[in-house]
């Protein structure tokens, strides 16, 4: 991480009257007016910092050494599955940026066609039967995959009648907030001891009233729930429907199937396992594959393929409708594409046997250093651990980003105390999870000499520990001319 | 850990005592104030809402955590603590005071004492710490 001084100005602070970088082009032949028409023209100009293009490249070269990125080193947050994003995953995505979107069928018959068989390939890999590309993000996909649910249920009759949805306690929270956005009650189930959910208590709030059960496997603590069968057969046997959550699928891939575990709605998050940009690098991009009796209800439009042909069918009279405009984020969808492709039925199963490992490993070097895991058993792609002694868990994490590392999630799941949930993922080298283990090691043993060091870590990074209190409390969330003319004044007069 | 021996508790860590009468305040221990952290944010019931014991009835949001804060017995919600929305923190430094939450007139006094006393309420938290 680049050490730069703490207060870097604001794009708009760095503006001066009159500078230009760029010249836009003038006009030839008619005025603007009669090309675009009145309505469309400013009558003053848009309010834009005015830099040069130098002040612009270094403005945004100067933040991004500042950003902490799985390019930069290793960013093991559990739950997000940060794992390496291939460099050629963009150059295949470069071929598509000259598509537009309201082009007509036939001349995008290659992006449909990729299309169509990255949807084709997902179904095979989750074993469903239909997917639909559409949604722009995991919780968006949720929420696609939810409404689907409920139009099964309002098409049979029983919309009135299934009112409620059951997500495990220590679920993410997106899926109570979907099943709540779509209308349904929350019931919640307790994990167990064994990092499961507790099937008796998901087998009584089971009823005539169950919409769906939502889960992810593994759980969302990292442990695979083996009793998975008998869970989507319990909920089948009320008429309930079984959504598979996809964040977790980095553990299974290529080895283990949602559909063959008998859920009928699945969800992928292509930015964690399939590896297209994540977090500030989006947008994410949320398939939903469901089975046949839920196909009906998929939004549309969808891609077809008539003979050598590829079709967008628009009428679909079931459909929940369209969840986003066009196609979805092709540009990350052809990233997902290129991985699944570039690696292969085995590639993808070696993805997952490697990340089991990884985390697996880990887990045990994190144990010699003094953690103690929440669930303490074999886990998959990822595990909890709880810091040893008194200690707290954010204080920990703020100290190791001195040591140029990225803390794991923290105080995730809400369920166990001082969560630390770890994923290191397949991509990460030996000495990496090595050199990880050893810098929290560090860190650890530090703290628990010196309460003080650790009270005013980190010491290193662009900006020092923050107050979240005050930032949660009354956050400044957009720059406004008066301020920054205030802010400079006041530098003036210093 | 602050238990006052005066007032009543829920396993979920809410406190609750009487006011007066048939009017019950409610609020949250000085055990979940400190588990929860710096409290950024509360989300209080409506006046005159009816609830149910183990309703959800309101959310306590820190830097942590955002926790769903339980109705201890039913009844309706008479009066809610809106100082607390321009200053939360007050729930931290005052949790059986001025971090009061909501008052309810309960459906049947007979209720309170349905919940745990101070000793009761001590075991709950030496095992959950």
């Amino acid at each position: 991480m680049t050490q730069t001084r703490e207060d870097v100005p604001l794009i708009f602070e760095r503006s001066q009257p009159g500078r230009r970088g760029v010249t836009p082009p003038v006009t030839e032949g008619a005025p603007l007016e009669t090309l675009l028409g009145r309505e469309h023209l400013r009558s003053e100009p848009p309010r834009l910092p005015e830099v040069s293009e130098l002040d612009l490249v270094r403005h945004y070269t100067n933040l991004a050494h500042r950003q902490f990125s799985i390019d930069g080193n290793v960013y093991p947050l559990g739950s997000c599955t940060m794992k390496y994003n291939p460099k050629v995953h963009e150059e295949a995505a470069s071929l598509f940026s000259d598509v537009h979107p309201e082009q007509d069928d036939g001349s995008v018959q290659g992006t449909l066609g990729l299309l169509w068989h990255l949807a084709r390939d997902l179904s095979e890999i989750t074993g469903m039967d239909q997917v639909t590309l559409q949604p722009a993000a995991g919780a968006h996909g949720e929420l696609t995959g939810i409404l689907m649910i409920r139009a099964f249920h309002e098409a049979n009759g029983e919309g009135a009648q299934r009112r409620t949805v059951i997500v495990p306690d220590a679920a993410h929270g997106t899926n109570p907030a979907t099943a709540g956005m779509v209308g349904y009650d929350v019931v919640e189930v307790p994990t167990g001891e064994d990092g499961e959910v507790d099937v008796g208590a998901l087998r009584a709030a089971l009823g005539p009233d169950t919409a769906a059960v939502m889960l992810t496997n593994p759980s969302t603590v990292g442990i695979f729930e083996g009793r998975i069968l008998e869970i989507a057969e319990a909920a089948h046997a009320v008429g309930a429907q079984v959504y598979y959550d996809g964040a977790n699928l980095n553990a299974i891939v290529g080895k283990a199937r949602p559909g063959d575990m008998g859920f009928d709605v699945v969800h992928l998050n292509l930015h964690k396992t399939f590896t297209t940009p994540h977090g500030g690098g989006g947008p994410g991009t949320g398939p939903v594959g469901v089975k046949a009796h839920l196909a009906p209800f998929l939004p549309g439009p969808v891609i077809e393929r008539e003979g050598e042909r590829y079709v967008v069918q628009e009428d679909r009279p079931n459909s929940v409708g369209r969840m986003r405009s066009h196609h979805g984020n092709v540009g990350n969808l052809v990233r997902a594409y290129a991985y699944i492709r570039s690696l292969g039925p085995d590639g993808l199963a070696d993805v997952a046997e490697k990340a089991v490992l990884n985390a697996n490993y880990l887990r045990k070097r994190l144990e010699e250093q003094g953690f103690s895991m929440a669930y303490d058993r074999t886990c998959m792609h990822e595990f909890v651990a709880q810091p040893p002694g008194e200690l707290r868990t954010l204080d920990l994490a703020k100290a190791l980003l001195d040591e140029g590392m990225h803390p794991m999630t923290v105080y995730f799941p809400l369920v166990v105390k001082e969560a630390m949930m770890v994923e290191p993922t397949e991509t990460e080298a030996l000495e990496t999870l090595d050199a990880y283990a050893e810098a929290l090691g560090r860190v650890t043993r530090r703290a628990q000499q010196d309460a003080e060091w650790l009270a005013g870590a980190p010491y290193m990074t662009p900006v020092r520990r923050l107050d979240e209190v005050l930032a949660a409390r009354t956050p400044i969330l957009r720059w406004t001319p008066s301020e920054a003319v205030d802010a400079v004044q006041g530098e003036a007069a210093d | 850990m602050n238990i006052p021996e005066s007032l009543r508790y829920a396993r979920t860590h809410e406190w609750i005592s009487e006011l007066e009468a048939d009017v019950y305040t409610v609020g949250i221990s000085d055990f979940a104030q400190d588990q929860l952290g710096d409290v950024v944010f509360v989300e209080l019931p409506t006046v005159g809402d009816t609830v149910s014991a183990g309703d959800a009835v309101a959310v306590v949001e820190s830097v942590k955590t955002a926790s769903d804060i339980y109705a201890p017995v039913s009844g309706t919600i008479e009066a809610v603590n809106d100082d607390l929305e321009s200053a939360p923190e007050v729930i931290n430094e005052e949790p059986y005071a001025g971090g009061w939450l909501f008052r309810i007139k309960p459906e049947d006094a007979s209720q309170r004492d349905d919940l745990l006393d101070a000793e009761g309420y001590r075991a709950v938290c030496e095992e959950e710490s």
